[in-house]
C-alpha cells in the first residue's frame, strides 16, 4: 500500500463513531412506540432475544469484514469475491438515499431550535386571524404545535401532486445543516474522530436532564405505568417479534456500509468483539432509556389534557346551568351532572351533546411515531412545561446530535468507497469529493423543502432502505458464511486479533440469522403485495386533520424505482463481473 | 298615585331589560376563576359600579355624552355571577341599538376589566368578541438572527479547515527540497565545545555511494 490509510487515533473514538452512528433517532421516536403498540414491558422480552440472536452477530460480522479487508463497502465485498461487488454498490445506493432524506430532519430540528428562543414559543399561540377577532381557522381546528409543524415549518400542500415551489426557510435550514456535515466530515477520520465524542456523549447528558426534569412533572407516573405494565397477550402476537426485529435490525444501521467503513480504519488488531458487545447493549440500553423519558413526558401530556378537558366540562356546565363559579370541581362533577340531569332535564339533554367524555386512557393511548412524535406532541408537552425556551432548545439539540450522529456514518459510507477507489482520489483530493458528495445531496435534498416535499420525504423513509437492506445483509452472511468460508473467515479473525471465534458467533451466521432475515424479508413482501395501492396521510387545511389518499402512478413508480435501483445492483454486478471474466477469458484463449 | 307611577317606571323598565330581548347583552364574570382567595363578592356596590363604567363607555361615543349611569339597567343577576343589561336613551323608552353598545364596550373594555381586576377571559359579554392583543412582531425574525450567527460560525470553521488542509499538502510537496536546506543548515552550525570548535564528520565532501542505491529504485512497487 502507498499511503498508510487514516486510523483512529483511539479505540475509543471508533466505539463512539459506532454508538453514535447507531443511537439515532430511531431509538427516540420509533422504539417508544413498539413499545407502547406491543405490550409495553412485555416487548422487552422479544426484543432483548432478537438482539442477541439477530442484532449483535449482523453487527460482528460487518465490523469484523471491515477490519479485515480495511476497505470500504465495495472493496470489502470485491476481495471476498469478485461477483460481490454488486453488493457494495447497493449499499452505498442506499446510503446515498438515506443521506438525501435524513439531513432533512437536521434542517427541521434547526428550524424548531432557531425558534425556541422566543417569548411564547411560536408553537404555543395561534395566529389571529385577519380582523383579529379569534384564531386562525385551521389552527383552530387544529392545535397550535400542528398548526406550526404542518404550516408554518412545511407548509405543506393538500396531496403530492401539488407540489408547490420550494420554502427558502426550511431550505436555508437545509443547506446549515449539509455545511455542518461537511464540516465534521471534512478531514476524514481526523475530523470525524473528533466531532464523534460530542454527538455520542451529548444526547445521554440531555436525556440524564430530560429524565431528572420528566419524573418530576404532574401525571408522569401515569404514562409509566401505562408504559411498563405488561401485556403479556401480545407476545402471542408474531407482529410484535416481527418488530422487534426489524427495530433491531434498522436501529444498528446494519447493510448501508458504514459500520464497514468505520471499521476499516481500525488497527487489524483490534478486539472487535468486545467492541460488538458494548455498541449494542449501548444502543438498545437507550432505546429503553428514552422510552422512559418518552413515556413520563407522554404521562404530563395525557394528565394534562384530561384536566383540560375536564376543566372545560366544567366551564360549560358552569355556564349553561348559571351555577355559582368555582362550585363544581373534579370531585364532585359526576354528582352534580346526576343531580343536574334529574332537575333539569331538559335543558341537559340539550347540553349533553357537547360534554365530552374526558378519559385519561384514551389521551395515553394515542400512539405517535417518527416525526410527528418529535415535532407535534414533544413541542405540545414542552409548551406546559416551567421555562418552556430552555427546554425546548435542550430537546431540538438533542436532536440535531443524534442526527448528526447518523450523518456522519451516513456520508461516511459513502465517502470511503469513493477515497479508496484511485481513480477518483487521483484526481480530486479528499476535501473535494467529500464537497462534491454534500453539493449532490444537498441539491437533491431540495426537493424535500417543497410544498409537498413531506409526502416524497414518508415515500423515501418508508420504501428506500427496508427491502433492500434486508437482501443486502442477507447476501453479505450468506456470502461470508458460505462463498467466502466460515472456516477461511475464523482462521482469518484469529490471525488479525488473536482471538478464536466463538462457537455462538458461528452458529449465528451460519443458520439462525440467514433464517430470520429471510423470514422478514418474505413477511414484508408479501406485506406489500397483499396491502395493494399504497396510500398515504395527507394534511387537509380546511378540517384540520389528516386524511388518507391514494399515491398517483408516478409516485408509484418512483418507490418501486427507489427499491429497484438498490436491489438490481447485486445481480448486474454479479452479472457484469461474470461478463467481464468470460471475455477476459476469451481474449486470453484466442492469445494463446 | 306616585307609587303606581313608580309600577309603572319599574314595569317599564322590566319590558326593556329582559334575557334575550332587542340591545340586550349578557355578561359574565368568573371572580373565583380570577382571583381565588381575593375574590370579592358581588353586591349591588359592584353592580353601580358597572353601570358607571357601562355609561362611561356610552359617553365617549359621539352624540351619546348625556348618557347618565340610571341609564343603564341590570336584570337577572344570578349566582354565577351573571346578568343581562341595556343602555336607554334618555327618554328611557327606547334602547340603544346594539351596534353601538357593542363598540363603545370595544373601545374601552381594557378599562372596564382593569376596574374589576378581571381580564377578557374572566369578564365575559357575549356577542361582543373582545380585540386580541397582536403577537409582537420585531422587524427582522429572531431565528434569521441566530441563524446568520450559526451560519457564518460554520462558513469560517469551515474555511480554515480548507486553507489549513491546502497548506499542509503544499508544505509536504515541497518536503523533499526542504529537506536539503535544513541537511545545509545543519552543517553550517559548527558544534562548540569549551570554546574550541569541534570538527564533526565531514558531510561536505560527501559524495554518492553508487554501489548502496536508493531504496526507491530498488524495490518495485507493490
Amino acid at each position: 500500500m502507498d499511503e498508510a490509510r487514516p486510523l483512529w487515533a483511539t479505540p475509543l473514538q471508533f466505539v463512539f463513531a459506532c454508538i453514535s452512528y447507531a443511537v439515532g433517532l430511531g431509538n427516540v421516536w420509533r422504539f417508544p412506540y413498539l413499545c407502547q403498540m406491543y405490550g409495553g414491558g412485555s416487548f422487552l422480552v422479544p426484543y432483548i432475544i432478537m438482539l442477541a440472536v439477530e442484532g449483535m452477530p449482523l453487527l460482528y460480522l460487518e465490523l469484523a469484514v471491515g477490519q479485515r479487508m480495511r476497505q470500504g463497502s465495495i472493496g470489502a465485498w470485491r476481495t471476498i469475491s469478485p461477483y460481490l461487488s454488486g453488493v457494495g454498490v447497493a449499499s452505498v445506493v442506499v446510503s446515498f438515499f438515506l443521506s438525501m432524506y435524513y439531513n432533512v430532519i437536521n434542517a427541521w430540528a434547526f428550524w424548531y431550535l432557531f425558534h425556541s428562543f422566543q417569548d411564547p414559543l411560536p408553537w404555543s399561540v395561534c395566529p389571529l386571524n385577519g380582523n383579529r377577532t379569534g384564531y386562525d381557522e385551521e389552527c383552530e381546528k387544529a392545535s397550535s404545535t400542528q398548526y406550526f409543524w404542518y404550516r408554518k415549518t412545511l407548509n405543506i400542500s393538500p396531496s403530492i401532486q401539488e407540489s408547490g415551489a420550494v420554502q427558502w426557510e426550511p431550505a436555508l435550514c437545509l443547506i446549515l445543516a449539509w455545511l455542518l456535515v461537511y464540516l465534521c466530515i471534512l478531514r476524514g477520520t481526523e475530523s470525524t474522530g473528533k466531532v464523534v465524542y460530542f454527538t455520542a456523549l451529548l444526547p445521554y447528558c440531555v436525556l440524564m436532564i430530560y429524565l431528572v426534569r420528566g419524573l418530576t412533572l404532574h401525571g408522569a407516573t401515569n404514562g409509566l405505568a401505562y408504559m411498563f405494565t405488561p401485556k403479556v397477550e401480545q407476545l402471542a402476537n408474531p407482529k410484535a417479534w416481527i418488530n422487534a426485529a426489524t427495530q433491531i435490525f434498522f436501529s444498528l444501521g446494519l447493510g448501508f456500509g458504514s459500520l464497514i467503513a468505520f471499521a476499516s480504519y481500525n488497527e487489524p488488531s483490534n478486539d472487535c468483539q468486545k467492541h460488538t458487545v458494548i455498541v449494542s447493549i449501548i444502543n438498545s440500553s437507550t432505546s429503553i432509556f428514552a422510552s422512559v423519558v418518552t413515556f413520563s413526558i407522554y404521562g404530563f401530556k395525557a394528565t394534562f389534557n384530561y384536566e383540560s378537558c375536564l376543566n372545560k366540562v366544567i366551564l360549560l356546565l358552569t355556564n349553561s346551568f348559571d351555577l355559582e363559579d368555582g362550585f363544581l370541581t373534579v370531585s364532585n362533577l359526576e354528582e352534580v351532572k346526576s343531580y343536574l340531569a334529574s332537575a333539569y332535564p331538559s335543558k341537559y339533554s340539550e347540553v349533553f351533546p357537547q360534554i365530552k367524555n374526558c378519559s385519561l386512557e384514551s389521551e395515553l393511548e394515542t400512539a405517535v411515531q417518527g416525526t410527528g412524535l418529535a415535532f407535534i406532541v414533544y413541542t405540545e408537552a414542552i409548551k406546559n412545561m416551567e421555562v418552556s425556551q430552555l427546554w425546548s432548545v435542550l430537546y431540538f439539540f438533542m436532536l440535531l446530535m443524534l442526527g448528526i450522529g447518523s450523518m456522519l456514518g451516513n456520508t461516511a459510507a459513502i465517502l470511503t468507497p469513493l477515497t479508496d477507489s484511485k481513480v477518483i482520489s487521483s484526481y480530486l483530493p479528499k476535501e473535494a469529493i467529500s464537497g462534491l458528495v454534500c453539493l449532490v445531496n444537498c441539491a437533491i435534498g431540495l426537493v424535500f423543502t417543497m410544498e409537498a416535499g413531506n409526502y416524497w420525504f414518508d415515500i423515501f423513509n418508508d420504501y428506500a432502505a427496508t427491502l433492500s437492506l434486508l437482501l443486502i445483509v442477507l447476501v453479505e452472511t450468506v456470502a461470508v458464511c458460505y462463498l467466502y468460508g466460515l472456516r477461511r473467515f475464523e482462521s482469518d479473525l484469529k490471525a488479525m486479533t488473536g482471538h478464536a471465534l466463538n462457537w455462538y458467533w458461528k452458529a449465528m451466521w451460519g443458520g439462525v440469522s440467514p433464517l430470520l432475515i429471510i423470514s422478514l424479508f418474505v413477511f414484508y413482501l408479501s406485506d406489500y403485495i397483499i396491502t395493494g395501492t399504497l396510500q398515504y396521510q395527507a394534511w387537509d387545511a380546511s378540517q384540520g386533520q389528516l386524511v388518507t389518499k391514494d399515491y398517483p402512478p408516478y409516485a408509484l413508480a418512483i418507490t418501486g424505482l427507489l427499491v429497484a435501483s438498490s436491489t438490481m445492483c447485486i445481480p448486474l454486478g454479479a452479472l457484469g463481473t461474470f461478463i467481464v471474466r468470460h471475455l477476459k477469458r476469451g481474449d486470453t484463449a484466442s492469445v494463446a | 298615585m306616585l307609587w303606581l307611577l313608580f309600577v309603572l317606571v319599574t314595569a317599564i323598565h322590566a319590558d326593556l331589560c329582559q334575557p334575550d330581548a332587542e340591545n340586550a347583552f349578557k355578561v359574565r364574570l368568573s371572580l373565583r376563576t380570577a382571583l381565588g382567595d381575593k375574590a370579592y363578592a358581588w353586591d349591588t356596590n359592584e353592580e353601580y359600579l358597572f353601570k358607571a363604567m357601562v355609561a362611561f363607555s356610552m359617553r365617549r361615543v359621539p352624540n351619546r355624552e348625556a348618557t347618565e349611569i340610571s341609564h343603564v339597567l341590570l336584570c337577572n343577576v344570578t349566582q354565577r355571577v351573571s346578568f343581562w343589561f341595556v343602555v336607554t336613551d334618555p327618554s328611557r323608552n327606547h334602547t340603544l341599538p346594539a351596534v353601538e353598545v357593542q363598540s363603545a364596550i370595544r373601545m374601552n373594555r381594557n378599562r372596564i376589566n382593569n376596574a374589576f381586576f378581571l381580564n377578557d377571559q374572566t369578564l365575559e359579554f357575549l356577542r361582543i368578541p373582545s380585540t386580541l392583543a397582536p403577537p409582537t412582531d420585531p422587524s427582522v425574525p429572531i431565528w434569521i438572527i441566530i441563524f446568520g450567527v450559526v451560519f457564518c460560525i460554520v462558513i469560517v470553521a469551515t474555511m480554515l479547515l480548507i486553507l489549513s488542509g491546502i497548506r499542509q499538502r503544499r508544505r509536504e510537496n515541497k518536503g523533499p527540497s526542504e529537506m536539503e536546506d535544513t541537511e545545509d543548515k545543519w552543517e553550517n552550525t559548527i558544534t562548540i565545545e569549551n570554546g574550541i570548535p569541534c570538527d564533526p564528520l565531514d558531510m561536505k565532501g560527501g559524495h554518492v555511494n553508487d554501489a548502496f542505491v536508493t531504496e526507491d529504485e530498488r524495490l518495485t512497487p507493490l
